[in-house]
């Protein structure tokens, strides 16, 4: 006999707990301390800070441990918990250029201002499981560099910039405030700067898919690593009551400025134009993905045919958010029995009139 | 000391702080003001995810009230776990009284369905809706679909109708039926089944309709023609069924196939859960 569905808030309840138990685990282990997931997971932490717009390493952290891990699901916690903070004040605009700098490389040139800077990378090892990290042994000390980096490190686009063969980036006329995406609805077109913000708050992995289908034929736009460079830049602000600029803290930053070939048009001499990625933590994977993406969805602005899908604003921009997408995937599995019902019931009808006029043609023939 | 900080955290009443509110109630009274047109609105993030509701509860935390009494439904039932889960966060933010029952609501939020029961002047629907553009499937840019509203240009979406009548002899739509508000705008239901449809037209209550991942919010205000898209000589038609619901014999309401055993045997009930106990307990 059918019993109506009665008890769902006890069965919700069950499942609370049956999460935290799982969350924790074996109890005769150590608890993780969101300390350690800040020193040791710290790249996580800091995509998690990106997709999530929140600079906060213990919040991030937090919301990493709350969601076992789970990348995406912490930047929803994330979100969720910034969506309800009052803004004091916005920040005045970074300055990249004066980034103390830990790592900065580039692929245009054998030689730059400054040299190439390595950093802590895993680019230059050999990807071998090391098991030695198994058995919590100590890392040896890390020995100090004989000299410093250079500060401020010169822009190796400054270069191409000073002979006039890269586009200026100048702001757009009277320098208008940028939209807050929390806080507007995107809207089409989107300019420049909206575009940013939204790759910005992107998820990594369609981010990284488009630029990766704009380097195989869709879209391409012949692209170089001008500059990735890594450190950190310090925040400002100038509240209204003061009328002077005071540093509120500093943020770790990937900034990567790709350099495309550009064949001129009607108004512009050929010269190379520009991709801007910009990412909190060390995130050059994304920071590069960006610069790629955000380059594409120039084609129009540069009078290029805009016929692949890292061009087209809408598909781009509409469909980068992983909070948006992973809620909406898997709405799925709430109940659609009214729906389901009625196209039960639609298919049934179409299913009987297809029979019944396919006895009556073979009654005809 | 952030610690300390955070642990005693307090959420604004029903989550959303009072400036979000006014800019949502704001966005509200345009969509009252333009019955059908959707209007874009900051849409915040919610806790909980897009898809699930967040345009729904974003509209009910903007007008919600310490008096009001919240009922909250998932496929017509009230303890269908999201409607469960929606109606304990309202609980948690704003420790107003929940019903179950339809009368006794003075706002309701609901996942495809309207209530049996009719609703009475003063009442506040709120639906959650997936994909507010009922162009969508017919033009994927947002763009176009802007301007063909601006032009009240809908030869796309009775092309689309007059196709299903060409091909399956009537129109091939069942839920989320394309209703044209007011005479003016083209517009999504929401993904309730047609047989809800006729309960929009001239309605005492007030229709609210919110779409948290999409931005858009739109409104039927009390009192608007709402007209199902159909062609006189193939007028609207809603579902009808053999059947009497199983539970409470009700042979006017809309029904739930319900497999009952692996041979495949099946029964049908009310989606209403709270008409299907009333009609139960009148015959009691």
């Amino acid at each position: 006999m059918y019993v109506a569905v009665k008890g769902g808030e006890t069965a919700i309840a069950r499942s609370w707990d049956l999460l935290a138990a799982a969350r924790r685990g074996d109890s005769a282990l150590a608890e993780l301390s969101l300390g350690q997931i800040r020193q040791q997971l710290r790249l996580a932490v800091a995509r998690v800070m990106q997709e999530g717009s929140l600079y906060d390493e213990e919040l991030a952290a937090l919301a990493l441990k709350q969601a076992a891990g789970d990348t995406v699901e912490a930047v929803f916690l994330l979100r969720a918990f910034r969506t309800t903070l009052p803004r004091f004040a916005s920040s005045k605009p970074l300055d990249t250029a004066a980034m103390r700098v830990r790592r900065r490389v580039s692929g245009t040139f054998k030689d730059v201002p400054g040299g190439q800077i390595l950093g802590p990378t895993a680019d230059y090892t050999q990807r071998l499981l090391d098991f030695s990290l198994g058995d919590n042994s100590d890392v040896p000390p890390c020995a100090l560099a004989d000299s410093g980096v250079p500060q401020p490190l010169p822009s190796v686009l400054e270069v191409l910039a000073a002979e006039g063969l890269i586009e200026a980036e100048q702001p757009l006329p009277g320098d208008p405030e940028p939209a807050d995406l929390t806080r507007q609805p995107l809207m089409f077109p989107a300019d420049r700067a909206t575009r940013l913000q939204n790759l910005a708050r992107a998820d990594e992995g369609w981010l990284l898919g488009l630029a990766y289908s704009t380097q195989r034929g869709y879209a391409e736009s012949h692209p170089f690593a001008g500059e990735i460079r890594m450190g950190e830049v310090s925040v400002s602000v100038c509240p209204e009551e003061l009328g002077f600029d005071i540093d509120i803290g500093e943020i770790t930053l990937t900034e990567c400025q790709m350099i495309n070939q550009f064949a001129g048009s009607k108004t512009a001499p050929p010269q190379f134009t520009r991709g801007y990625g910009l990412s909190f933590g060390e995130a050059e994977r994304k920071a590069m993905a960006m610069a790629l993406v955000d380059r594409s969805l120039r084609a129009e602005e540069l009078g290029e045919a805009a016929h692949a899908p890292a061009q087209q604003q809408e598909f781009v921009l509409y469909h980068s958010d992983n909070v948006e997408a992973s809620g909406f995937v898997q709405h799925l599995k709430l109940p659609h029995y009214v729906d389901f019902q009625a196209e039960l019931s639609l298919i049934r009808t179409l299913r009987a009139q297809a029979t019944s006029s396919a006895v009556q043609e073979a009654n005809h023939d | 000391m952030t610690e300390t900080c955070h642990s005693q955290w307090q959420y604004n009443f029903a989550f959303l702080d009072e400036n979000t509110k006014r800019m949502l109630r704001r966005a509200l009274l345009k969509a009252v003001a333009i019955p059908g047109y959707q209007v874009p609105f900051g849409s915040r993030e919610m806790p909980l995810p897009y898809g699930w509701g967040t345009g729904g509860i974003q509209l009910t935390a903007s007008i919600i009230g310490q008096d009001d009494v919240l009922k909250v439904i998932d496929q017509g039932a009230d303890d269908t776990t999201n409607a469960v889960n929606i109606r304990r966060f309202f609980a948690r933010v704003t420790s107003v009284a929940t019903t179950s029952s339809t009368a006794a609501a003075s706002l309701i939020q609901s996942r495809h369905r309207i209530p049996e029961t009719p609703l009475r002047p003063g009442q506040i629907m709120v639906f959650q809706v997936p994909e507010p553009e009922a162009l969508r499937t017919l033009e994927a840019s947002e763009v176009e679909t802007r301007k063909l509203h601006a032009h009240q240009e809908y030869g796309l979406m009775h092309v689309k109708l007059y196709e299903d009548i060409a091909r399956f002899g009537h129109i091939a739509t069942s839920y989320d039926y394309p209703v044209m508000v007011n005479q003016r705008y083209l517009s999504s239901p929401s993904p309730i089944p047609k047989f809800d449809n006729p309960k929009l037209h001239m309605s005492p209550a007030l229709l609210l309709f919110g779409a948290g991942r999409e931005k858009r919010l739109y409104a039927i205000p009390p009192h608007t023609r709402v007209e199902s898209l159909a062609f006189e000589d193939h007028p609207f038609t809603v579902q009808r069924w053999e059947q009497a619901c199983a539970l409470c014999g009700s042979h006017d309401s809309y029904l739930d196939e319900i497999i009952t055993d692996d041979a495949g045997a099946r029964m049908f009930v009310c989606s209403d859960t709270d008409y299907c106990q009333q009609q139960q307990e009148s015959k009691a």
